[in-house]
């Protein structure tokens, strides 16, 4: 046996080889174009393999050559700012050479192997380092420190260490048993990385949409299932994600999703400043675009490109955002793949290992101790697309069954064009106990139960809503008809936030606190006011309280809305006199 | 090898044909069947290995026999392809049907069709003036979208297609689109309908037309879009033309492709159908768009016929999840007698941001576009309500916007099969109707807009 074996069958994606020493997982050259692809199964001398490209044209017969190698990214300096396809391969380079359509056979380095960086040795000949400690560093983007650290599994002391201009392949360290490393390490995708120990997350991670951070909070090192129908803005709430959330590395997967909508991204980010740090958005970001009509294989193998090189920049002690858009592609191509093995099918035809496979990528995600004993996290938003919305179906229930946050987007929502369409009664966070005391430390202490009034004002809502439908709004009685106005008051100054807007699009944490006490102010006061007499319609028509809600599209309204809620409440006082 | 020819058939299923021990053949290649009366049959290599060989037979399998000859042809399916195409009018895998000669290939091109880069695609901008209000105001056209029409038996979605075919331009330009025309699976009366239509219009000299009917092999339909699709990106590709690709029926495709699966025995998906047509149907939708570098465009129209009415079907619900929106045509509508029947309220267009404006189309669209929505979403609602408790328990405002509904369905749905309006004839139509609202009522609006366009203040 050899590593070079002849094709036997080819069906789609799927191709036997014979007579090929072969282990699972490893990375093999199919047929005379080399296309490439991983060994899934083995029977006796037979290695089934997934081609990451199409095969259409290649013939039994042809060669077979095994690399040994698991697939593995490539993992350095030159990751950021990068666009790839899901098995690293920049589309940049693709379209130098392939131009506009991707053909086949080609194969591409994940970043510049040429390219000098300036790399800063951080320890000194006769230190000893161990397993992921940081030996030096690289200032990779104008934002972005890189660090380069000793792979998992090496270490010893240091011979020689210097700092000057390197390309990633050449020497920078050396050790005394001589093992040398270089900027660049390799680590194979389906392997997650080595870490100390997971802690508990306690720290929210900021998005900047009201709806999110006050209702249903997700902590850094989380795990977020957004489910919806076509049409409810999933592409658009992980767009708003990825641009707005406080992590310092952002990971982009386009898991067969839309080319068009790819290219909106592609056009969009490098124009696009971080709100955090004023600098280009592109400066922290990887972005990975496997479309829908791209290989099915480098589909499946996306995701997991993304969560090894998140994982990567949560070693150097990096808060990383993971989004996948979306995870019901990813378990297509699994199922898809699936059936060309002939495996036996689970629930609708999706292969009995989903839900392990589902929960394995989400566990990926977490804060840790690094091996360093830094403190990194990965926080993963997974977007789900249930076909006909229903969420009974297989990839939404894997993925519920192990997220703790889960975002319901809603079509009705977004046919009333209220956005974000995330439905408040039905979706959930299960951080608040976790997070409560940081936001009670770092925005206001009775922050937990201003979130728990506006809860419940939606909830009561919700019940009201039901009697109104079948007797009109005017047969309630007025305390219960200024309920729904503040209710309403909730849905459409805070919670309805428009992505697009210059200044809503962004709120943060202290200002939709006030925004927040705010309505729990009109409220008092409307009450207060109407049990000395005052009409509810002169109540809820103040012009400072438009002014007050209108008002969140200026820039200036975090210096504004105190004025503005102490006018409303005159304007208020003031409507009991007139009568 | 393409001179060799096999008579080591085993078994035949349905459109598929097993064979053994055959010298190595390609996957996905063209093969030739010949049977006992010298008729012949095409088809194409679904899997091989070294001792078995599986074709799917595009015309059907009737008279195969063990005996059948079979030919492999040595290459993966390919469309010739050149400026003749434009005028032409082909079968469902290719070959002349207007009695003309062959097509003379400039190239034979590969109608699997690559995926186009991501990283090399144009953002879609231009907006498409199709002269119908419902959908230049409420879901715009941009060049290079993917939008389907989805309709349900008995609806008149050709006669929109036809309508968009004649109509789209650019605004305040004269130039044309090239029409690829694909059917599948349509009855010949249908086919009838749209080659007179095009006929009479004189579109057929810019159009191609690739015809798989209701009676011709149901295999044949998973090649035809793909062919069409073929012939459309070197047009607009190599040729610089500005194609509209109109499929239908979409359904009758997805029924094809669930005929292979189940005879492939595959492990079959939602309602039978099969697990990969989420990605089988991207293949299609996503041979839209703009490239860098290049002048033409595709934009594609697919029409599909939605069972039972039922958006969450999977035919509908995949392309949903691939196409960038949707038209949706309502039964309700089209019974009260109102044409175009396009229910506004489910229908979208993800890039009609992009497209509209100042610059584009008028500076008012956007807000003129999300008022006129509201208020008949909210008119339809309170329509429900009138029916428990009387139009008489409405307040001022209910009762305005009721009306609305009405009048909305009426005057800015409602136009004729041959009116064309133009963006700024819709607008100015807008703001007409809307006027029949107390003006505080309209609270989407933008007050500098009200001052500018409002009927009140126009001279």
């Amino acid at each position: 046996m050899s590593n070079e074996g002849v094709i036997y069958r080819i069906s789609g994606p799927v191709v036997t080889a014979t007579g090929m020493e072969a282990g699972m997982y490893d990375v093999v050259r199919v047929g005379h174009e080399g296309l490439m692809g991983e060994v899934i199964e083995l029977h006796g001398d037979k290695a089934v393999i997934q081609v990451y490209e199409d095969t259409s044209g290649i013939r039994p017969g042809e060669p077979v050559l095994n690399t040994r190698e698991t697939l593995s990214v490539a993992l350095g300096p030159g990751l950021l700012t990068q666009i790839y396809d899901g098995i690293q391969r920049p589309l940049a380079t693709l379209e130098e050479v392939m131009g506009v359509f991707i053909t086949r056979g080609v194969d591409a380095d994940g970043f510049d192997m040429e390219k000098k960086w300036k790399f800063e040795a951080t320890v000194a000949k006769g230190d000893e380092v161990v397993s992921g400690q940081v030996i030096g560093t690289v200032q990779e983007t104008e934002t972005i420190v890189h660090k380069i650290m000793v792979p998992p599994g090496k270490g010893g002391v240091v011979k020689s260490i210097s700092t000057g201009d390197f390309n990633v392949t050449e020497d920078v360290c050396v050790l005394e048993d001589g093992t040398a490393m270089q900027m660049m390490q390799k680590w194979p995708v389906r392997t997650p990385r080595p870490y100390q120990q997971k802690y508990a997350p306690d720290t929210p991670l900021i998005t900047g949409m009201r709806i999110l951070d006050f209702l249903f909070p997700l902590a850094k090192g989380g795990a977020a299932g957004i489910p919806g129908p076509f049409g409810s803005g999933k592409t658009v709430t992980q767009q708003s994600l990825a641009k707005y959330s406080d992590a310092q590395i952002v990971v982009y997967i386009g898991c067969g999703e839309r080319g068009n909508e790819m290219t909106e991204v592609l056009d969009e980010f490098p124009h696009l400043i971080d709100p955090n740090t004023g600098k280009p958005l592109m400066n922290r970001t990887v972005m990975i675009a496997n479309t829908s009509n791209m290989p099915v294989a480098a589909r499946e193998a996306s995701v997991y490109t993304g969560i090894t090189i998140a994982e990567y920049f949560r070693d150097m002690g990096y808060d990383v955002a993971l989004m996948a858009d979306s995870t019901s592609r990813w378990a297509e191509a699994m199922r898809e793949i699936s059936s060309r093995l002939e495996e036996m099918p689970g629930e609708e035809g999706y292969p009995a290992y989903l839900s392990s496979r589902i929960a394995e990528f989400y566990e990926r995600a977490g804060r840790v101790q690094t091996l360093n004993g830094d403190d990194g996290s990965v926080t993963v938003i997974g977007a789900v697309s249930p076909p006909g919305g229903d969420i009974s179906e297989p990839v939404s229930q894997g993925t519920l069954r192990i997220v703790k946050v889960f975002w319901g987007l809603d079509a009705g929502l977004a046919r009333q064009r209220h956005f974000p369409a995330i439905n408040w009664l039905g979706s959930y966070s299960l951080y608040p106990p976790s997070l409560d005391q940081w936001f009670r430390d770092n925005i206001a202490q009775d922050y937990p139960e201003i979130r728990t009034a506006i809860s419940g004002l939606l909830q009561v809502e919700a019940e009201l809503q039901e009697i109104v439908q079948l007797v009109g709004s005017d047969a309630l009685p007025v305390d219960q008809q200024l309920t729904l106005e503040v209710a309403r008051m909730i849905r459409e100054y805070f919670l309805q936030q428009n992505g697009f807007h210059e200044v809503d699009a962004f709120c943060s944490v202290d200002l939709h606190y006030k925004m927040a006490k705010a309505i729990l102010t009109f409220q008092e006061s409307a009450k207060s006011a109407m049990a000395a007499g005052a009409e509810l319609q002169d109540v809820v028509n103040v012009p400072a309280r438009t002014d007050l809600m209108r008002g969140r599209f200026e820039a200036t309204y975090k210096d504004d809305i105190d004025g503005l809620v102490e006018r409303m409440n005159d304007e208020i006082a003031g409507a009991i006199e007139e009568n | 090898m393409s001179g060799k020819e096999y008579r080591t058939i085993t078994d035949v299923k349905g459109p598929l044909v097993f064979l053994n021990k055959t010298e190595p053949v390609a996957f996905g290649e063209i093969v030739q069947l010949r049977l006992n009366d010298g008729s012949v049959k095409n088809g194409q290599v679904l899997d091989t290995s070294d001792e078995l060989v599986v074709v799917q037979v595009f015309e059907g399998t009737a008279g195969v026999d063990l005996n059948t000859g079979v030919k492999f042809m040595g290459d993966v399916f390919k469309l010739p392809v050149s400026d003749d195409l434009i005028g032409r009018i082909l079968d469902g895998a290719g070959r002349p049907r207007d009695g003309g000669p062959d097509i003379v290939a400039e190239e034979n091109a590969d109608i699997i069709g690559a995926a186009i880069n991501p990283y090399s695609r144009q953002s879609p901008h231009d907006f498409i003036q199709t002269g119908i209000s419902a959908i230049d105001c409420c879901t715009t056209l941009v060049r290079g979208q993917k939008l389907p029409i989805f309709s349900a038996s008995g609806l008149p979605h050709n006669d929109i297609a036809l309508q968009i075919a004649r109509q789209a331009r650019l605004k305040d330009s004269e130039e044309e689109f090239i029409v690829v025309f694909c059917a599948m699976g349509i009855t010949a009366e249908e086919f009838n309908f749209f080659r007179s239509d095009l006929e009479r219009t004189g579109a057929l000299e810019n159009a191609v037309l690739f015809v798989n009917l209701a009676d011709d092999p149901a295999v044949e339909r998973i090649i035809t879009p793909r062919l069409a699709l073929t012939a459309a990106e070197y047009l607009a590709f190599e040729k610089d033309y500005h194609v509209l690709v109109i499929y239908t029926d979409m359904t009758n495709y997805c029924d094809a492709l669930r005929q292979i699966g189940a005879a492939r025995e595959e492990v079959p998906g939602r309602r039978g159908y099969p697990g990969y047509m989420y990605t089988d149907l991207a293949m299609l939708y996503e041979r839209a768009g703009i490239v860098k570098g290049k002048k033409g465009s595709i934009t594609q129209f697919p029409i599909l016929t939605m069972p039972g009415d039922d958006i969450t079907h999977p035919i509908p619900d995949l392309s949903g999840y691939i196409t960038e929106g949707q038209i949706v045509i309502s039964r309700e509508l089209h019974q009260a007698g109102i044409y175009p029947p396009i229910n506004v309220l489910p229908s979208l267009s993800r890039l009609m941001g992009s497209c509209i404006g100042a610059d584009t189309t008028r500076e008012d669209h956007k807000s003129v576009s999300d008022q006129m929505y509201a208020a008949y979403a909210q008119g339809r609602e309170l329509r429900g309500l009138v029916a428990i408790v009387g139009e008489d328990a409405l307040n001022e405002r209910d009762k305005q916007l009721l009306d609305f509904s009405g009048v909305f369905e009426d005057k800015f749905l409602r136009q004729s099969r041959d009116e064309d309006r133009s963006i700024d004839e819709t607008l100015d139509l807008c703001w007409t109707l809307m006027s029949e609202i107390d003006t505080k009522y309209l609270v989407r609006l933008d007050q500098k807009w009200i001052e500018k366009y409002h009927p009140d203040n126009r001279d």
